[in-house]
């Protein structure tokens, strides 16, 4: 490992640490900007470290932050990634626990963080578009063809997430689910 | 002595709470609720909500500033590393272990197929979570139209992350001052 790269890679999961407002999904534009800024991985292992980071116990931004690092640096990346991940809320909170009622109440704070919320929405939802232009479809010389067997199967699930006994599913039996799909019709 | 006690009795809760949750944000609410409100009573159900609530308004891993939060109100700073150590141990194992495990198998023509499945499902999952982000934070006009602006900003002009937070910072409070005023206006 090369101490340069660790550096890197500690101080870009510093700042996703920093600016994420709004947990887990809130770091997924982040993992996005670092596809398109370095080779450390690319959008197709993004969204196979979501399946693997939403099937397994832990939350869902610390176990993809530990798989993009392992991705980057091997075996011990992703300690070095949830280190630089976790800093900035040590210490913003640390400072913030000390005058927590007056930093709450503020009326300019909630209006900043209610705003901060609706713009995350649609920050998330924009990095969602390209997770699915990458899974969804595939680039060709013509332009983007859809892989309308991906294409359906998602839509399907989308629908049937809308019931309200389907929603309580935990995701790894719709990875099963679709892990199914995907081996029967030969994704 | 009794401080490393209660420094490693907050490392080993949040490690069984990181350990035993999985998605994070709101699915480690019973969790918590069942490890430090009612086995520990380290924290009252109100105080646990507050952490939650400080916890999900801050940047970062909602758990993590949970977290950080509950361990600092035991023990200060030491306290908020140790438990947000115990959250993250866990996570760490676990994915490296899986890690490992794909990068062997990954050129198998089975798994690229299982996961050519999983990846359809994840993009459903996704705009899911969208959906249900938008349906808790655009309350009003405004919102809808910050949330629109910034979803332009976003995919179209390619504005970093970073900037459209700080500049929805900015228009929740010039909004929010517009729309004290205009009350003031109608008062007078």
């Amino acid at each position: 490992m090369n101490a340069a790269l660790i550096l890197r890679m500690f101080w870009e999961f510093f700042k996703i640490g920093l600016f994420a407002v709004g947990g887990g999904p809130a770091t997924l534009p982040y993992l996005m900007e670092l596809t398109e800024r370095f080779d450390w991985f690319t959008m197709k292992e993004l969204t196979n470290m979501i399946a693997v980071s939403e099937s397994t116990p832990g939350p869902l931004g610390l176990n993809m932050a530990t798989y993009a690092g392992f991705q980057t640096l091997g075996n011990f990346g992703g300690l070095v990634s949830t280190l630089g991940l976790v800093l900035p809320s040590i210490i913003i909170i640390c400072v913030i626990a000390e005058f927590f009622a007056r930093f709450n109440k503020n009326p300019k704070v909630q209006a900043a963080f209610k705003a901060i919320r609706a713009a995350v929405t649609a920050i998330i939802g924009a990095a969602v578009i390209g997770l699915c232009k990458v899974s969804l479809f595939t680039q060709t010389d013509l332009g983007l063809r859809p892989e309308w067997k991906s294409c359906l199967l998602c839509v399907i699930v989308l629908v049937l997430l809308q019931n309200k006994n389907l929603k309580k599913l935990h995701p790894f039996l719709w990875f099963v689910l679709g892990a199914a799909v995907g081996l029967v019709l030969r994704f | 002595m009794k401080r490393l006690k209660i420094l490693g009795e907050l490392y080993w809760a949040f490690l069984r709470i990181g350990g035993l949750t999985f998605g994070g944000g709101l699915t480690m609410l019973p969790m918590l609720e069942h490890e430090l409100v009612r086995k520990k009573q380290w924290l009252a159900e109100e105080e646990l909500l507050d952490c939650y609530a400080i916890g999900q308004c801050t940047p970062g891993i909602i758990a993590v500033n949970t977290a950080t939060f509950v361990g600092y109100k035991k023990e200060k700073v030491l306290g908020g590393i140790f438990s947000t150590l115990g959250m993250i141990t866990p996570s760490i194992v676990i994915i490296t272990i899986v890690a490992m495990f794909l990068r062997n198998y990954m050129n198998n023509i089975w798994l690229q197929h299982a996961l050519g499945g999983v990846r359809g499902v994840v993009c459903a999952l996704m705009l899911n979570t969208v959906f249900n982000l938008g349906k808790k934070s655009l309350t009003c006009k405004s919102m809808w139209a910050v949330c629109v602006v910034a979803f332009l900003l976003a995919l179209f002009i390619g504005v970093p992350t970073i900037g459209i937070v700080v500049l929805a910072a900015i228009a929740g409070i010039l909004l929010d001052m517009a729309d004290q005023k205009k009350k003031g206006g109608e008062e007078a």
